[in-house]
């Protein structure tokens, strides 16, 4: 039986945690993703759960702990934003590398400098290469069904790749909304007794792990590591399958949102689309033909399957909440551009930068890009592909 | 459960590598020759031994096996040659081949 | 969606505007509606200017942006009116709650035409009498569920006084206090 409640996104994502149970939980707190182990260390303090709780002196000893403690045969994770997870760089491609299916509760906070607390995708993104899983949450709602599948999806055996389960900086992190949580018996029934096949703990069979790897193997290294990721589509859909007959809530690699028969749509990640979507709403009720695609699984890319549904499209906007510097656009950008040009599409496509810091975004807004695309199909030409929202000139 | 290294050499596909290069299984650095590396060996003079055994634990490659408080002759499939143990020995008991 | 309520909070760091908002959605929540309850959030100073936001609604929530054109405001700390402009987008037809001692008629001359309904209530006379501290969000929660019609008084009560139990169940003797201080700012509200 579901529990109707309001939470904020960060008590939700520690709810699904202590209803996890997972073995160890090393932190460091850093603002928007405090209240994640903040809470959770109260869980722990009440006997709630028989999680090993680590504060440690830094992010960077936060994710090396959860690597020691995931090689040595544990269910680990930690939680971050912004800087925190800058500061774990290293580990992260040690995470990925090593094969660790460790979890990150990453609550996207923007990078300095200016210093700002606010979201943006800035610190994610920057880490989209570093052979991580990344999931993201329109709401509260997704961040914590995506906390209660994310060690599935990385311990799958075919997989085994760290996960980083990502909602926007105090836009869900810090708001209380409605939602629903999962009975804690059917969370654990459903989450499962994590069994390495090889640890460090295991006596019957010493392990090394973190090898030295001369030139000779470490692109045989790289390669069979790609592997693993080439398999996490099909083990996201397929937990996605197993938690909707659980839950009756539905998940994919994207949200199609009004697509059917769009003619234009925008493409974007994060509590944004939400408003996005009442945007469509007001303009569908206008007849126009707006539609969205809402990004959940980042990483790896699913270029192929997202072509597919915009291949009706007349004129795209991807929306970046990270700048790239790349003089052309971000990362997502870039990403569906690759898309659309290995699939022949003839859509016009644009990219916008938007929500900086925390810059906000408005039902209005979202309007104003669709006419933009409008604009775009009547000229036949895309004009200036690279542009920013909200941006005082 | 144990690694087979056996497959783990120059003309290994990535597909024969284990996920996260991980070894799974004691004492496989056995299998790997790490002698072939020496440029010169490590002599042991058994006449000047007193064995004391300060040898032993300096070598990095556990190549001085000992049997009843007695230090044996020099595990040349492993040796590298660093000449630790010729720093280590009191007594003048270990040389370098080819050195001086 | 239907029926949707949008609020503003504007109080100073450290005043529990977050606070009264995250409440509001509370007791809205156990009425049965879909809510949000979100802080605008820059440094994390005492005393600075801080905003907070409600939706109240029927129907699911989906938007994610501040509120630009909110039906009623509330104003923690009445330094604010010379400070911010607490009226920015307030629909006419909405009306604005100001935490105040003075008269309704000088207040009113602060709010730079605004033309809606103005409320005031005295937040620190109702906080003083009924918990002996100055806690201006208990009152103000009462006062402006009142203004807003969120809710009759009697479930309003009777809710909070469940969601007082558990907050407070390690020190039962100020739930009371708390349950005063949101029937007196019932009446007190003008």
């Amino acid at each position: 039986m579901a529990k109707r409640d309001r939470l904020s996104g960060n008590e939700a994502v520690a709810i699904a945690l202590r209803q996890i149970n997972p073995d160890v939980f090393p932190a460091f707190p850093i603002t928007p993703s405090t209240e994640i182990p903040q809470y959770f260390a109260s869980f722990a303090a009440n006997g709630q759960v028989d999680t090993e709780f680590i504060p440690v002196e830094s992010e960077h000893s936060s994710m090396s702990a959860a690597i020691g403690a995931s090689a040595a045969g544990a269910r680990s994770l930690t939680a971050t934003s912004s800087c925190g997870l800058a500061y774990m760089w290293e580990e992260l491609y040690i995470a990925a590398s090593n094969r660790l299916p460790l979890a990150l509760a990453l609550v996207n906070r923007a990078l300095s400098g200016p210093i700002n607390i606010n979201c943006d995708h800035s610190d994610s993104m920057g880490a989209r290469d570093a052979g991580w899983i990344q999931i993201y949450a329109e709401n509260n709602q997704e961040a914590y069904d995506n906390m209660v599948q994310a060690f599935r999806i990385s311990e799958h055996k075919d997989v085994r790749l760290p996960i980083m389960i990502c909602q926007d900086g105090f836009i869900t992190s810090h708001a209380v909304e409605n939602m629903e949580l999962l009975e804690d018996e059917d969370v654990r029934k459903f989450v499962g007794e994590y069994e390495p096949e090889n640890y460090l703990l295991n006596p019957e069979c010493p392990m090394a792990a973190g090898p030295y790897s001369v030139t000779d193997y470490y692109m045989e290294a790289k390669r069979n590591q790609a592997e693993g990721m080439r398999h996490a589509e099909k083990a996201v859909l397929d937990v996605a399958a197993e938690f909707k007959a659980l839950s009756g809530r539905e998940y994919g690699l994207f949200e199609s949102y009004r697509m059917e028969d769009a003619d234009r749509a925008v493409v974007m990640i994060g509590s944004a689309a939400g408003t996005a979507k009442d945007a469509i709403d007001r303009l569908r009720e206008r007849g126009e033909k707006a539609g969205l695609i809402k990004i959940r699984l980042f990483r790896p890319f699913p270029a192929e399957a997202i072509a597919e549904a915009l291949k009706n499209v007349k004129a795209i906007a991807v929306m970046d909440r990270a700048e790239g510097y790349t003089n052309h656009g971000g990362p997502l950008g870039a990403d569906v551009m690759a898309a659309l040009f290995r699939a022949k599409s003839p859509a016009h496509a644009i990219n916008i930068v938007y929500g900086l810091g925390g810059r906000d975004v408005r039902v209005g807004d979202i309007e104003n890009v669709f006419e933009d695309l409008n604009q775009i199909i009547k000229d036949g030409d895309a004009g200036e592909t690279y542009r920013y929202m909200g941006i005082r000139e | 459960m144990a690694t087979d290294i056996s497959k783990l050499g120059l003309k290994a596909s990535w597909r024969d590598l284990t996920e996260g290069m991980v070894i799974a299984g004691a004492g496989t650095s056995r299998e790997f020759n790490t002698g072939e590396w020496s440029t010169s060996k490590p002599l042991f003079i058994e006449d000047k031994c007193k064995q004391c055994l300060l040898c032993v634990p300096v070598c990095p490659d556990s190549s001085i096996p000992v049997a009843d408080m007695k230090r044996g002759e020099f595990d040349y499939e492993h040796c590298k040659g660093c000449g630790i143990c010729v720093k280590a020995c009191p007594f003048g008991a270990i040389t370098m081949e080819g050195v001086e | 969606m239907g029926n949707l309520t949008e609020i503003r909070w504007h109080g100073r760091g450290g005043q529990g505007a977050k606070t009264a908002a995250l409440l509001l959605a509370d007791v809205a929540f156990q009425t049965g509606k879909y809510v949000q309850g979100f802080p605008e959030y820059g440094p994390e100073r005492m005393g600075a200017p801080i905003t907070a936001y409600n939706r109240i609604s029927d129907t699911a929530i989906r938007v994610h942006s501040n509120i630009y054109d909110p039906q009623y405001v509330v104003v923690v700390d009445e330094s604010l009116l010379e400070a911010v402009d607490v009226t920015g987008g307030l629909k006419e037809d909405g009306a604005i709650l100001i935490n105040t001692e003075r008269s309704k008629e000088e207040i009113i001359r602060h709010l730079k035409g605004y033309k809606g309904k103005v409320y005031t209530i005295d937040a620190k006379k109702v906080s003083l009498a009924t918990m002996g501290k100055y806690f201006p969000n208990t009152p103000l929660l009462a006062a402006i569920v009142k203004v807003a019609g969120i809710m009759d008084e009697e479930t309003f009560l009777r809710e909070m006084r469940a969601s007082f139990n558990h907050k407070f169940a390690s020190k039962p003797e100020v739930i009371d206090g708390n349950m005063k201080a949101l029937e007196m700012a019932l009446e007190e509200v003008q």
